[in-house]
């Protein structure tokens, strides 16, 4: 064997040894996850802990004329019962949303929504909690609600939020009606409006992005522990972002952030729903002030589609512009968007509508104009992003679907006119009409590569086939082809315009080095699933050379956890992982000069080399980052402090922009209404990949949940506001047996400005999964003139379609 | 309330306890027994988090009374892993396999799927599918969840097993 041969193989399996960044490393939760040993919120049981529960309205909107709780008080075991009168003095009745509105936590005078919180019962368990809720007794007015989001702002429409009536400017400027929360633009209207009046073909559609929720398996729950002699507060909860719930828990009960420790512990699931603030978690922490015992609050499902933090409902008229032969000229947007009773959106404070304003998409649009209002009505609040970027699924489905009906008109190829439109890969860094930076892409290659895997001439010579065959009565199946081509916007973001509750959106990374060699590393972001522990280490197994099963990470803990704004908006791996990475090379610039102390050399006689320092040209002197460590400590050179350590807060310059092409081929059968997908092929670009075993993982669960949403998950009010399915009943959750087998492909393209070039993924394949079943739906029915067909698109409603197109004879 | 002496064999070991009638097998296996492996995601039955099984069978033990289980045997997640306490082989194919993310899904899943290879040692894909439509993930998109029970019958059974490509 020759030597260059020995060093490549050396060199090989030291890189192995270290289980970096680019290998599919095992997942170290797992260990105690597959043995029933994960710890959530509900897990937990503390001495004396008593069990809180809700009374919650029957009605959408209606006064409260009165509350009786003496009948569930009398009721042995219950300790304590709750009302806004009780809150009231203590001014804990409202607490701040992130949207600069304040949210009722038990109903004061009146309820807005079905189901919202109007007392807190307080029990020995959870069975006479449960009890004793049905003893509690409310008297209600009914009143006229509103659930038509279309309804809101009429002259005479009820007004819903009395306690802000006379507030006409709200915490994002004027308001036009007493039901109204915002008015956002954004863009050069005069510019856009003339390229329309001027253009060759427009489209205009009413695109719905339905409401939904993001029901994670883990419902939302928390363990408050005020401890009366210190005067301290621990809280256990589902949080997605425990720092931020300690500053709102602080904020809001006077305590000072020191004395209140927030514990984030295993979370089943996130996908947005576990961002915000809850009336529950508030109401467990009162109790346990109160009561001076440990409360638990814990949601039940029901409670959890009907009140926590629903998703989308975005009525978005999306108009395009466009010359004869396909350029796009302009876009132009207007969205109604649906509140709920409360502006409890979990966006950015500078950004009532999220990031809808990315929805000019992949394509170079030279102008764009986008319009949001917000209202309140009569439904839960919240307006979460579901496993996306704040409102990206929204932008992006409004943007794909467009494009597919601008093709329609135009009679061109939906491909070819993505194609022709795309920004070129020479454009990047490119400034999108609407306000955006896009960091990197090349969507031509990407939309190349995924068409070739899909073969997708072959596949419209079959559809041609087919649609032939069905006009000639030989067949009964509608062949859909879904495309889709998205950009996201993560990883927010830069101080400049992004913030919450006044916080700028950094997240952070502290890593210590034992003198050993082992490594803790401690986040500002929280998992939920996405298995941090192990991605983190791999990132700092490859910039520190030290195995990733030496590193531990730790993160959930606000007592020891640097702060950081969590995990949501696909942000842990462009913000903390920055910070992971910055962190690591600082402590690498002080192992730098601590190994040639060591060595004798000069710092710049030094290379790096995997998991060690070695002399230039003499690669048989080393340090190897362990016998650094111990030296750090024990031995560090003269006017070096000792110790090997390092913090980063890290403040992103830009958001990245992760993108990707969706395939999906659908068969419908006209007389059912029954879609079957037979095959989705989704190619990802999120930049520099650092566990492909979890990124594609990532990807199977986005296409899931997108293929849930656009399929047929939704959260319906009838016209008194109640609201229809929200349990495991009627909601739809897919089984393994609906559930399509995904294809995962992917291209990288690395983020300039992210310190290992990730850009992020968790949520791409959620976001343009949705609009790519809607297109191949769409595209199914296009060729009988059935125009657009609003989501979810379940066999109901597609036989609807049939029935309303005369296909059932 | 009055309650009700039951005898269980849980996980090999007998145990002895009070309840009452409406006391949910879930909350009885959770809070009186600390077995917290079993979790619970739904009110109506629908998304097996809580499965454990029972007497042979996969038993959603949401929709189970304590009382129901009194003579049973059951065996929880907390009761899968080999005797010497290495990861059994569907706690291991989950591992090996990436199926599972948050967690929370898994221990029903496992338990599921121990009772489907019970049943049927060598299943399909498509039967594994079927077998285990009663338990809901949110995270996984069951891809990686078949495979794993693929890798665990493939072990159990002394057979290769393929690893899917990427
Ligand atoms: S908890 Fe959902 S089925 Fe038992
Ligand atoms: S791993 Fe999260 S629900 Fe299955």
């Amino acid at each position: 064997m020759n030597e260059q041969v020995k060093i490549d193989i050396d060199r090989a399996e030291r890189t192995e040894k270290l289980q970096g960044m680019g290998c599919k490393r095992k997942r170290v939760e797992d260990v105690r996850f597959t043995q029933g040993k994960g710890s959530y919120v509900d897990d937990l049981k503390l001495p004396g802990m008593l069990f809180g529960d809700f009374v919650r309205s029957p009605h959408a909107h209606a006064r409260i004329v009165s509350i009786d709780t003496s009948r569930a008080k009398a009721l042995p075991g219950v300790v304590a019962v709750l009302t806004a009168a009780d809150l009231k003095p203590l001014g804990l009745h409202y607490m701040p949303t992130l949207a600069g509105d304040v949210q009722a936590v038990l109903a004061d005078e009146k309820v807005l929504f079905q189901n919202q919180e109007v007392a807190f019962v307080i029990a020995e368990d959870r069975y006479i909690a449960s009890d004793a809720t049905e003893l509690v007794e409310v008297v209600y007015e009914a009143l006229p609600c509103i659930v038509d989001p279309f309804k809101a702002m009429l002259p005479d429409a009820p007004i819903l939020r009395e306690d802000i009536k006379d507030k006409m400017v709200g915490a994002h400027g004027p308001r036009k009606h007493p039901n109204h929360i915002f008015e956002w633009q954004i863009g050069d209207k005069q510019a856009t409006d003339d390229v329309f009046a001027r253009a060759d073909v427009t489209i205009k559609e009413m695109l719905v992005d339905h409401r939904t929720h993001p029901s994670p398996l883990e419902t939302c729950q928390s363990v408050a522990s005020f401890d009366k002699v210190k005067g301290e507060l621990t809280l256990w909860g589902t949080f997605q972002a425990p720092h931020v719930i300690r500053t709102v828990v602080s904020l809001i009960s006077g305590l000072p952030e020191h004395k209140i420790h927030v514990i984030a512990p295993d979370i089943g699931g996130g996908f947005g729903n576990k961002v915000g603030a809850y009336a529950g978690y508030v109401c467990s922490v009162v109790g346990s002030i109160v009561l001076g015992v440990p409360v638990k609050w814990v949601e039940d499902r029901m409670e959890n589609l009907s009140t926590t933090s629903f998703a989308r409902d975005y009525h978005m008229t999306t108009e395009l512009a466009a010359t004869k032969d396909g350029k796009i000229l302009g876009m132009r947007v207007h969205v109604l968007a649906d509140h709920g009773a409360f502006d409890a959106c979990a966006d950015p404070s500078k950004w009532p509508a999220g990031f809808m304003n990315i929805c000019t998409g992949s394509y170079d649009i030279p102008v764009a104009h986008l319009v949001v209002d917000g209202v309140y009505t009569n439904k839960a609040s919240g307006g979460v992003a579901y496993r996306c970027s704040f409102r990206v699924t929204e932008a992006v489905f409004a943007i794909e679907r467009a494009i597919e009906v601008l093709a329609q008109k135009l009679g061109m190829d939906a491909a070819e006119l993505r194609m022709k439109n795309f920004i070129r890969a020479e454009q990047f860094p490119y400034h999108s009409a609407l306000g955006w930076e896009y960091d990197s892409g090349d969507y031509h290659m990407a939309m190349q590569k995924a068409m070739d895997a899909i073969g997708y001439k072959a596949l419209r010579a079959e559809q041609a086939e087919k649609r032939e065959a069905f006009k000639r009565g030989e067949t009964r199946e509608l062949m859909g082809i879904g495309i889709s081509f998205f950009t996201e916007i993560v990883g927010a973001g830069p101080a400049k315009n992004c913030d919450i509750l006044g916080i700028a959106m950094f997240d952070s990374a502290e890593i210590r080095i034992h003198p050993t060699g082992s490594v803790i590393a401690r986040m500002g972001t929280k998992s939920q699933g996405q298995g941090h522990e192990t991605t983190y280490a791999q990132i700092i197994a490859t910039e520190l050379g030290i195995p990733a099963d030496d590193i531990m990470i730790e993160e959930g803990n606000t007592d020891t956890a640097p702060y950081g704004l969590g995990t949501y908006g696909s942000r842990s791996t462009p913000v903390a992982g920055a910070a992971t990475a910055v962190a690591a090379r600082k402590i690498k610039a002080k192992a730098q000069m601590i190994a040639a102390h060591m060595l004798e050399v000069h710092e710049g006689d030094l290379e790096w080399d995997i998991d060690r320092f070695r002399v230039k040209g003499l690669p048989e002197k080393f340090k190897t980052m362990k016998e650094i460590a111990w030296s750090a400590y024990n031995a560090p050179p003269p006017n070096l402090e000792p110790g090997l350590e390092a913090v980063n807060y890290y403040e992103p310059p830009n958001m990245t922009y992760p993108f990707g092409a969706y395939f999906c081929v659908m068969d419908i059968d006209v007389d059912t209404g029954v879609a079957k997908t037979r095959r989705f092929y989704a190619l990802d670009d999120c930049g520099t990949r650092i566990n492909p075993m979890i990124i594609e993982g990532q990807v199977h669960g986005g296409l899931t949940e997108a293929f849930a949403c656009a399929m047929g998950q939704e959260i319906r009010y009838d016209d008194m506001g109640n609201v229809m399915g929200a349990s495991f009943m009627d909601f739809f959750l897919p089984t393994a047996v609906e559930t399509p087998k995904w294809e995962t492909d992917f291209t990288v393209t690395p983020s300039p400005h992210h310190p290992i070039g990730a850009k992020g993924v968790g949520e791409s394949p959620h976001v343009g999964g949705v609009p790519c079943f809607s297109n191949a739906v769409n595209d199914a029915y296009a060729f009988l003139g059935a125009g657009h067909i609003q989501m979810p698109h379940d066999a109901w409603r597609l036989w609807q379609v049939g029935e309303r197109l005369g296909l059932h004879g | 309330m009055t309650k009700s002496h039951i005898k269980v064999t849980i996980n090999g070991k007998p145990v002895e306890a009070l309840v009452e009638p409406r006391t949910l097998l879930i909350h009885f296996l959770r809070e009186q027994q600390n077995l917290t492996g079993a979790h619970i995601g739904c009110d109506t039955g629908h998304c097996g988090a809580c499965t454990v099984d029972m007497d042979d069978m996969s038993v959603k033990s949401c929709m189970t009374f304590a009382i129901q289980a009194d003579g049973a045997r059951i065996t929880t997640i907390e009761g899968v892993a080999n005797p010497d306490g290495t990861l059994s082989a569907l706690q291991e194919g989950f591992r090996m396999m990436h199926g599972l993310q948050c967690g929370y899904c898994t221990p029903g899943m496992i338990l599921r799927a121990h009772r489907l290879l019970q049943e049927n040692p060598n299943p399909t894909e498509d039967e594994i599918r079927t077998g285990i439509a009663g338990n809901l993930c949110r995270c996984t998109g069951y891809v990686n969840i078949v495979r794993a029970i693929q890798y665990a019958a493939a072990k159990i059974n002394g057979t290769p097993f393929q690893e899917a490509a990427e």
